[in-house]
C-alpha cells in the first residue's frame, strides 16, 4: 500500500467520524495549547526578572549592612544590624583597584511639594556616580554634580512621573521644591525608565547622599552599589570589599556582598526550573489526551472490526492494518497539536496584549517540543489499539456486524 | 488448482471441541463452478474460509497451484489472497464511508497500484456490472443488489483466478439475487473458478458441481467437471473417484 494512500484512507476514517474527531482534537489542543501558554508565561517571568536585574547596571556588586546568616537572625534587608555602613565605609572602598565607581544609597520616603501640590515619594540619597552605575538617562537638565560626599548641596533630580505631577506643563527646572523640611532646587529630570525591582523609577526624587542623611537624620547607608572595573574584576572587587569593611569594622565580617551575576544566575535557574515545572504539569494534560486517543481508537477498532476483517480478506497483512490505525492516531494527534499550537499562540498573543510590560513569548523549544510530544503520545497510545486491530482473526472479524 | 488433503479444523467452544472440518479431501480444477451446500454448522463456511486462506487448518494440507499454503507466513498468505482470490460476502462488507468506486478500488489501493490505473480499471469494472452511474454513490445510497454487484466488482478487480462467494444472495430478494448470480456466472464463463456457499437449493443446482456437507464431512459430490477442460496437474482424490460413479455417500473414516 502506498504511503499517500495510507494517509488518505486514515484521513477519510478521521473525517467520517466528526464528533469523535473533534473531541480528540480538543483534548490534544488543550494539552499542547496549555504547554505553550504555560511555558510562555514561565519564560516571560524569567525574562522579566532578568530584565529588571539587567536594568540595574553592569558589573554591579551590592553591599548590604548586616550578615546574611544561614541560622536565625533577621533578614539583612529589614532587621537590625550590628554595625551600620557609613559614608566613610563607602569611600574606603575606593582603595581597591578593582572598584571603578561607588554609589552609596540612602532610601526613605518623604512628601515633596511645589506650590500647592504635594506628593509622597521615595527619596534616593546618592552621589553623582549613581548615574553611570545605574545607567540612568536624563530627560532634562543634569544629574547630581560630583563633589564632596559629606557635603550635601540643596539640589534634586526628579523622576519623570513626579516631575509631571508637580509641574504639569510648567517649566520646573530651576524651581525650588520642598522635601520634608528642606528646600531643593530642581536641576534635572530623569528620562522614563519604567520599573526597577518593583520601584517605579519615575516616582522618585534623587538628592545628594549627605542631604538625605540629614533629612532622615541617619548616619547609616541603606546599601552601597559598587561597579567593578570589568566583568573579570567582579570576584576581586567582592573579596576586596569584604576585606576593607572587615578591617574597618573591628575585624567583624558583618556585611553581605552580593554580585549581580550571582543574583541573575540564581533567578535564571529558579525561573528555568519553574518553566520546566509548569511545562511538565501541562504535559500531564497531553498524557491525558493520549489516553483519550487510545480509548477512542480502541472503540474505533471495535466498531470497525468487520472492516479490518474485510481489509485482511482483500489482502492487507497485519503490518499494513497496524500502519493504517497508527497513521490515524498520528494524524489525529498532529492535527490536535497544530490546533493547540494555534490556540496557544492566540492565548500568548492575548496575554501579551493584556500585559504589555511582561515579555510573553513561547520559546521555540516549547513549540517544537509540544508538537513532538503530541505526535509521540498519539503514536504510543495508538500502538496498542493498532496492534489489536492487526491481530484480529479475519474469520471472526468478518462475522461481526 | 486446489487440492485439500485430510484437512481438519477444530474449534474450542467452552469445554467442547467442535469438529468443523473432518478429514476433508477435495480437488478443484481451474474454471470450475462449484456450490457447497449443507445445513447450518455443517462446516461449509469454514471450508470456504479455509479455501480463501482466511483460516488455517489444524492438520492436513492445502495445495494451491501445487504449492503448500500452510507453511506460508501471514503476509505471504495476504499477498496470495490479494492477487489470486476474490471474496463476495452475504452482508456485502462495503466500507460505508467510501464511495462505490473507492470500495471497488480498495484491493488495488492495498496492492499499491497507481491512482490513474486504479481509476481506469474501476471504470471498466463499474461498466461491466452496469454500475457506471453509481460510482460516486455511497453504499447506503445503493440497493442491496447494487451493493452486492459493487462487492463483485471489488472481488474481480484484481483479476483473481478464484472467487469465493458466501451466501451471496442471502440478503437479497429473488430478482436482485438473480442479477448477482448472473454476474458471478459471467465471471466464471470468463474462466474464473467460482465457489458458492449457499442454503438455497435452486441456487446450488445452477453449479456444475455440487458438494453437500454434513457435520464437517463432504457427504455428496455431484457433477463431474466434464464441461470444463481438465487440467492435467489435478490429482484425483478419493471424493473425485467416487463422483465418477455418480452420487455416492462418502464413507466416514
Amino acid at each position: 500500500m502506498k504511503t499517500s494512500d495510507t494517509f488518505r484512507y486514515a484521513l477519510r476514517a478521521i473525517t467520517s467520524h466528526r464528533s469523535r474527531t473533534v473531541l480528540m482534537l480538543l483534548a490534544m489542543a488543550i494539552g499542547t495549547g496549555s504547554v505553550i501558554v504555560l511555558t510562555a508565561l514561565g519564560e516571560g517571568a524569567r525574562q522579566y526578572v532578568l530584565n529588571q536585574f539587567g536594568a540595574l547596571g553592569s558589573h554591579l556588586v551590592i553591599v548590604l549592612p548586616g550578615r546574611n546568616e544561614t541560622t536565625g537572625g533577621a533578614p539583612p534587608l529589614l532587621g537590625q544590624t550590628p554595625r551600620d555602613l557609613t559614608l566613610a565605609d563607602a569611600q574606603a572602598l575606593r582603595q581597591s583597584y578593582a572598584v571603578e565607581r561607588i554609589a552609596p544609597l540612602v532610601i526613605g520616603a518623604a512628601p515633596v511639594s511645589w506650590q500647592e501640590r504635594e506628593r509622597e515619594v521615595m527619596v534616593l540619597g546618592t552621589t553623582s556616580e549613581m548615574q553611570p552605575v545605574r545607567e540612568m538617562k536624563m530627560a532634562q537638565g543634569a544629574f547630581l554634580p560630583p563633589g564632596d560626599l559629606e557635603r550635601g548641596s540643596a539640589v534634586a533630580v526628579l523622576g519623570d512621573t513626579l516631575y509631571h505631577e508637580l509641574f504639569g506643563n510648567k517649566q520646573g527646572l530651576g524651581q525650588w521644591v520642598r522635601v520634608g523640611e528642606s528646600r531643593f532646587r530642581v536641576i534635572g529630570v530623569l528620562a522614563p525608565q519604567g520599573q526597577s525591582l518593583g520601584t517605579d523609577m519615575g516616582d522618585i526624587i534623587v538628592i545628594p547622599v549627605a542631604s538625605a542623611q540629614a533629612l532622615f537624620n541617619t548616619e547609616s547607608l541603606f546599601r552601597i552599589l559598587v561597579q567593578a572595573k570589568n566583568h573579570d574584576a567582579i570576584p576581586k572587587a567582592q573579596a576586596a570589599i569584604r576585606k576593607i569593611i572587615q578591617a574597618r569594622h573591628d575585624g567583624e565580617d558583618d556585611v553581605t556582598v552580593i554580585t549581580q551575576d550571582a543574583v541573575l544566575a540564581t533567578f535564571d535557574r529558579i525561573f528555568t526550573a519553574l518553566t520546566f515545572g509548569v511545562a511538565g504539569i501541562a504535559a500531564v494534560s497531553l498524557a491525558v489526551a493520549g489516553i483519550l486517543i487510545m480509548n477512542v481508537m480502541l472503540v474505533s477498532v471495535t466498531q470497525r472490526t468487520a472492516e479490518v476483517g474485510l481489509l485482511k480478506a482483500l489482502g492487507a497483512n497485519s503490518h499494513e492494518i497496524e500502519m493504517l490505525f497508527l497513521t490515524e492516531a498520528g494524524l489525529l494527534s498532529i492535527l490536535g497539536g497544530l490546533t493547540g499550537l494555534a490556540v496557544g499562540m492566540a492565548g500568548t498573543t492575548a496575554l501579551g496584549h493584556a500585559f504589555p510590560t511582561f515579555p510573553i513569548a513561547a520559546p521555540t523549544w516549547a513549540v517544537v517540543g509540544s508538537l513532538l510530544v503530541a505526535l509521540v503520545t498519539g503514536l504510543i497510545f495508538g500502538l496498542m489499539p493498532a496492534r489489536r486491530a492487526a491481530r484480529l482473526d479475519p474469520v471472526q472479524a468478518l462475522s461481526r456486524r | 488448482m486446489i487440492e485439500l488433503r485430510n484437512l481438519c479444523r477444530n474449534f474450542q467452544i467452552g469445554d467442547a471441541t467442535v469438529h468443523a472440518l473432518r478429514d476433508i479431501n477435495l480437488t478443484i480444477d481451474a474454471g470450475e463452478y462449484l456450490s457447497i451446500m449443507g445445513p447450518s454448522g455443517s462446516g461449509k463456511s469454514t471450508l470456504l474460509n479455509m479455501l480463501g486462506l482466511l483460516d488455517r487448518p489444524d492438520s492436513g494440507e492445502y495445495l494451491l497451484n501445487n504449492s503448500a499454503i500452510s507453511s506460508l507466513k501471514e503476509s505471504e498468505q495476504a499477498r496470495l489472497r490479494r492477487e489470486h482470490i476474490g471474496f463476495v460476502f452475504q452482508s456485502f462488507h462495503l466500507v460505508p464511508r467510501l464511495s462505490a468506486a473507492e470500495n471497488i478500488a480498495l484491493p488495488l489501493t492495498l496492492a499499491g497500484v497507481a491512482p490513474a490505473e486504479r481509476q481506469e480499471r474501476v471504470t471498466q469494472a463499474l461498466q461491466a456490472l452496469g454500475l457506471s452511474d453509481r460510482g460516486h454513490h455511497r453504499p447506503e445510497q445503493l440497493s442491496g443488489g447494487q451493493r452486492q454487484r459493487v462487492a463483485i466488482a471489488r472481488a474481480m478487480i484484481m483479476k483473481p483466478e478464484l472467487v469465493l462467494a458466501d451466501e451471496p444472495t442471502g440478503n437479497l430478494d429473488r430478482a436482485s439475487g438473480n442479477e448477482v448470480i448472473e454476474a458471478l456466472e459471467r465471471l466464471q464463463q470468463q474462466g474464473i473458478t467460482l465457489i458458492i456457499v449457499t442454503h438455497d437449493p435452486l441456487l446450488g443446482q445452477r453449479a456444475q458441481r455440487q458438494i453437500r456437507m454434513e457435520d464437517g464431512r463432504i457427504v455428496e459430490d455431484v457433477g463431474a467437471n466434464l464441461l470444463v477442460p481438465q487440467r492435467v496437474f489435478a490429482q484425483p482424490s478419493t471424493v473425485r473417484a467416487n463422483t465418477l460413479w455418480g452420487t455416492s455417500k462418502f464413507a466416514p473414516t
